[in-house]
């Protein structure tokens, strides 16, 4: 313990804090580009929104000392005290908070705005690692699962009467945390299959969807059972529950999308599947931030010479679609780079989750990267037309204070748990 | 499998994915982004001459003229002296308002016409002025100028590019003018030549810094390029005279070419009519006119039924299918039989009763008997009807009836040349040739353009063969070589079956229907026609005022004309179609008209009242249906 007191910088892993350092200061300058006008240059000029981000930066630094000066134990011990208070505050936020584009989820304190939903990832992750660490939990029991799923979906929960559904979405990222821990891939089987049926029953229709899908289940019945010749040892209750249950999804979502969305929801799908053209409406955001990357070129046009960056024509670009900055005004060349420093970062904290001895600290490692992921996914595919539009922001780089301390507080846990396991031992 | 493996594998696969996907957008893709499309980058455009168009004897019938107009791009625009510039363009606030939001609404970083072709006199002061507004300036444009009044139909006018059409097009911008209708739509491609582009730099207060990348890329306007038309223009204005007060239409092709020569409808406008601050008001008023239909050209577009003259065509193949020969005689008994049921019975006007009608005296007089009798015979030659008809339709085709005859203008109809499968469809029981006996007096469901007319008779005097019609000669003074106009298209016929066709019908303007429209020293050929016609009003049908018609072509030896006349609701072909027709050629081969008085008298025959008449008989008819 004496060690800690006095060499807690040479614990730290310089590594994940230099690349830290490289993507926020490389977001502020894209933030720079995306909000400078033509009048504002000046760097230090508070009222706009890059200067504001600089500030939000600063006060990133007693967030990290705070962070690191913390007993890696308390973070142990007080999380299920964090969790519950992150809770009362998303709870809060429904009944005190500001709505702002349709969303209550934030509150005001004298002008400056906090939004808890991007503070609570955070936390649920430490809850669960709480949660999992415990010797006696063992994943394989039902029980158990059904108390993971109620600790990362309460959260969900209260994000999703705000309505936040790109937030929501994020808490799915936690189940590659329980399949790290043992849970098999069969709920990831059927998670990505609910979305594939989902996304083709939109795209072709009921009818078509169910016909097929059923002859392509029985076809594979058939194999099977023609391989293994134990035809007649099948579950059967099993099958016919998997037959029913899959045809009232079908059946379901494609109600659900002719008769109970409505228009607005429904051309966010359309747009992405190609289904409706559409450059002025709801695709415009869309169909801009994908010629503002295009016409980056490899090279891209170099630091605030974007002209489509610096003609405003993305909307929200310093925020959700930041990305897009990137792709102008870096080309192929800084926007490639973006997503690689984005891996090695994920990589790094899966080689330090995976060396960690204690089981609370890999369990949240596997929480930070998991949330880190999808974030990127989510954002970035949006961006770049692979996703449906979902505005969620782009970890260290787009416009904001919550998100940035919300995501250098979940990253400097990590770090801070990970130096604490070199002296552990 | 290692626990962390699933998530690493994906974190590499969505990395990968990804960064193709870039790759994909930036370096593929990317190529095609130009980049000059920028709001940094300031296009100015320097429209080119539109290429002027002449007639065939080399007289202006399209020439330019300046026109300028303010311009708008809205994100630039701030701090407005909204009142100032009010007052200095002569328009209201709201007006201000409601033409600034149309603009926004096209696109906020693109230039829009915020008012259109200001009057030259006020166009110095503005220019001097218009700096003090941000996002305002004036665009030097080039609007048309007719030096005569005359083929509007024909020239066709411009107009503006709609947002839609700016959207999808690469070239245009909104508001830029277009060729809309005629030769001006047709040969858009030609005459408007390319417009010039300057890039600038600009700096953030919108001052121009100076060329963007030194002008590389700038490119010098092209100009347009002129056209050579085939009409004649006197012919047409003087064909225009004599349709005043009627409604029809008059075509005229050179058979040895297919050169349209001219091309009436009437009524038509005055093409200056559609240029200019007066436009708006007048083409709102023009193309709302339905009961003149000025802007439906009645020589390409309507359709009628040929009537007489398609006798002619029946007596030809009659002639090619040998199942007559110019000695076959018929008799005729006021009508033809066709049926043992009482009305059952074509009536015929010939007034030759119970002598032998042969071909040329057939033609002259117009016997219906003895073309119901030649087609009958065609249909049922092979004993088989359905083959017969359609051996009829296609050489009835070959004259280029029945589809669009592949002109260079943008308007025309296909007509109705029907075949067996036509009837077949028709009729659920079986058809014969007596079924549609109408055919053969070209009453039946056979239906043509006065231009298809016109050309058959073309074919007719070229004894087999036509040229596809057209109406330009030369583009930039080289004559045109598209093969689609200088192919020989043979009809179906043999040449020798035609002298004793056009005997028969130099017959008519010697001894029969056309014989008070005869012009000294020229031999005309030509077949007269009286078209019944029907509109039908609550389901009923009413009868109309017969349509003159009247084909023809001079002189009889090594023509020079061939020619269409249709006169809606005008009677008797050989009272108004027939001297119109004589005056056109005596017009062209003599270059002057010496029969003063019939000149006269088709100047001023109105048929306005008979029109009016119509009207009221429709509009009565329909205020009982209210």
């Amino acid at each position: 313990m004496r060690q800690l007191k006095n060499n807690i910088f040479e614990n730290l892993d310089w590594i994940t804090i230099l690349l830290y350092i490289l993507l926020v200061s490389f977001g502020w300058m894209n933030i720079y580009a995306a909000s400078s006008t033509d009048t504002d240059k000046e760097i230090l000029n508070f009222s706009t929104r890059y200067g504001k981000q600089m500030i939000f930066i600063c006060l990133t630094i007693p967030l990290i000392i705070f962070t690191l000066f913390l007993n890696s134990k308390f973070y142990e011990q007080f999380s299920s005290l964090l969790y519950i208070f992150s809770l009362v505050l998303l709870a809060g936020v429904l009944v005190f908070g500001k709505k702002i584009n349709g969303a209550t989820s934030w509150y005001n304190f004298g002008g400056i705005g906090l939004q808890p939903s991007e503070f609570s990832k955070a936390f649920t992750a430490l809850a669960l690692a709480k949660l999992m660490s415990d010797r006696q939990y063992n994943l394989k029991l039902i029980k158990n699962q059904i108390k993971a799923f109620i600790v990362i979906f309460l959260p969900a929960f209260f994000i999703a009467l705000q309505p936040d559904m790109g937030s929501v979405l994020i808490y799915f990222s936690f189940f590659f945390v329980l399949n790290r821990e043992g849970l098999t891939l069969k709920y990831f089987i059927l998670g990505v299959s609910t979305i594939v049926l989902f996304l083709l029953t939109i795209n072709y229709g009921t009818r078509i969807i169910l016909i097929s899908t059923i002859s392509i289940l029985t076809i594979v019945l058939f194999y099977i059972s023609y391989k293994n010749k134990q035809f007649i040892r099948f579950n059967w209750p099993v099958i016919v529950i998997g037959y029913i249950i899959t045809s009232l999804f079908i059946t379901a979502v494609g109600y659900t999308y002719t008769n109970i969305l409505e228009q607005h929801q429904k051309d966010r799908f359309d747009i992405l599947l190609g289904k409706i053209d559409d450059n002025s409406g709801i695709g415009y955001n869309s169909y801009q931030a994908e010629l503002t990357i295009k016409s980056g070129g490899f090279w891209g046009k170099g630091f605030l010479n974007g002209d489509r960056t610096q003609g405003n024509f993305v909307p929200e670009q310093d925020t959700d679609y930041i990305f897009s900055t990137v792709g102008e005004e870096w080309g192929f060349f800084g926007s490639s780079l973006v997503i690689l420093l984005f891996m090695i970062l994920l990589f790094r904290i899966i080689f330090l989750a995976e060396q960690q001895t204690n089981k609370f600290s890999r369990i949240y490692g596997y929480g930070v990267v998991s949330i880190l992921f999808f974030h990127v996914i989510v954002n970035v595919g949006m961006v770049i037309g692979l996703l449906p539009t979902i505005g969620i922001p782009l970890p260290f780089f787009s416009y904001g204070g919550s998100s940035l301390w919300g995501f250098t507080l979940l990253l400097f846990i990590f770090i801070r748990l990970d130096a604490h396991k070199k002296y552990d031992y | 499998m290692k626990r962390s493996s699933l998530l690493i594998i994906l974190i590499l696969l969505i990395g990968i994915i990804y960064i193709g996907r870039l790759f994909h957008l930036q370096v593929i893709e990317g190529k095609t982004v130009n980049p000059i499309n920028s709001a940094t980058v300031k296009i100015e455009y320097d429209y080119p001459q539109r290429g002027y168009i002449y007639d065939r004897n080399g007289k202006l019938l399209v020439a330019n003229q300046l026109s300028y107009d303010v311009m708008v791009i809205p994100k630039e625009a701030k701090n407005i002296d909204t009142l100032h510039l009010c007052e200095l363009l002569k328009i209201s606030k709201e007006e201000y308002i409601r033409r600034f939001e149309k603009a926004e609404n096209y696109a906020r970083w693109l230039p829009s016409v915020f008012l259109k072709q200001v009057a030259k006199e006020d166009f110095a002061y503005l220019q001097e002025q218009l700096h003090k507004f941000k996002g305002f300036y004036i665009q030097r444009r080039i609007i048309r100028d007719y030096p005569i009044n005359s083929a509007a139909n024909i020239l066709g006018f411009l107009g503006e590019v709609n947002e839609l059409q700016a959207k999808e097009s690469d070239y245009y911008e909104n508001g830029e003018l277009i060729g809309k209708w005629g030769v001006e739509k047709y040969y858009e491609d030609e005459l408007r030549g390319v417009k010039g582009k300057k890039y600038f730099n600009r700096d953030n207060l919108n001052r121009i810094t100076g060329s963007y990348k030194n002008g590389e890329n700038d490119t010098l306007a092209v100009s347009g390029k002129d056209l050579t038309l085939t009409i004649d223009s006197e012919l047409q204005q003087y064909g225009e005279l004599l349709m005043s007060g009627k409604r029809g239409g008059i075509v005229v092709i050179e058979p040895s070419t297919g050169e349209i020569l001219t091309l009436v409808t009437a009524p038509s406008y005055n093409p200056n009519m559609m240029v200019g601050r007066k436009r708006s008001a007048f083409s709102q008023k023009l193309f709302s006119d339905t009961i003149n239909n000025p802007t439906f050209d009645r020589g390409l577009q309507g359709v009628y039924s040929p009537g007489s003259p398609f006798k002619i065509l029946n007596g030809l193949v009659g002639l090619q299918e040998n199942v007559i020969d110019e000695r076959t005689a018929v008799y005729c008994y006021g009508g033809y039989r066709y049926g043992k049921r009482k009305n059952e019975f074509m009536r015929c006007h010939c007034g030759i009763y119970g002598r032998p009608i042969r071909l040329k005296k057939a033609i002259a007089k117009s016997c219906n008997s003895y073309f119901a009798e030649v087609y009958r015979k065609i249909i049922n030659k092979s004993g088989d009807t359905k083959s017969g008809f359609d051996n009829w339709s296609s050489q009835i085709k070959s004259f280029g009836l029945g589809n669009y005859l592949g002109y260079d203008l943008p308007v025309g109809n296909k007509g109705l040349v029907p075949d067996a499968q036509f009837y077949d469809n028709r009729y659920s029981f079986g058809w014969r040739a007596t079924t549609n006996i109408s055919n053969a007096i070209g009453q039946g469901e056979i239906e043509t353009t006065p231009i298809q007319l016109a050309n058959a008779t073309a074919a007719i005097a070229n004894k087999g063969f036509y040229y596809t019609p057209h109406i330009v000669k030369g583009i930039d003074n080289k004559p045109i070589d598209n093969s689609k106009f200088v192919t020989k298209r043979l009809t179906s016929i043999n040449t020798e079956h035609f002298p004793t066709v056009i005997e028969a019908m130099h017959e008519v303007f010697k001894t029969g229907t056309g014989r008070f429209s005869q012009v000294k020293g020229i031999e005309i050929c030509g077949k007269t026609g009286t078209v019944e016609n029907f509109t039908r009003i609550n389901g009923e049908k009413v009868q109309l005022p017969d349509h003159s018609i009247l084909i023809a072509f001079a002189p009889k030896d090594n023509p020079k004309i061939a020619m269409a006349v249709f006169v809606e609701n005008g009677g008797f072909g050989s009272t108004i179609a027939a001297p119109i027709t004589s005056l056109m050629i005596e017009k062209y081969l003599n270059g002057e008209v010496k029969r003063k008085n019939i000149e006269e008298r088709m100047i001023n025959l109105s048929l306005k009242e008979t029109y009016d008449k119509q009207l009221v008989k429709l509009d009565s008819l329909e205020t009982i249906k209210e």
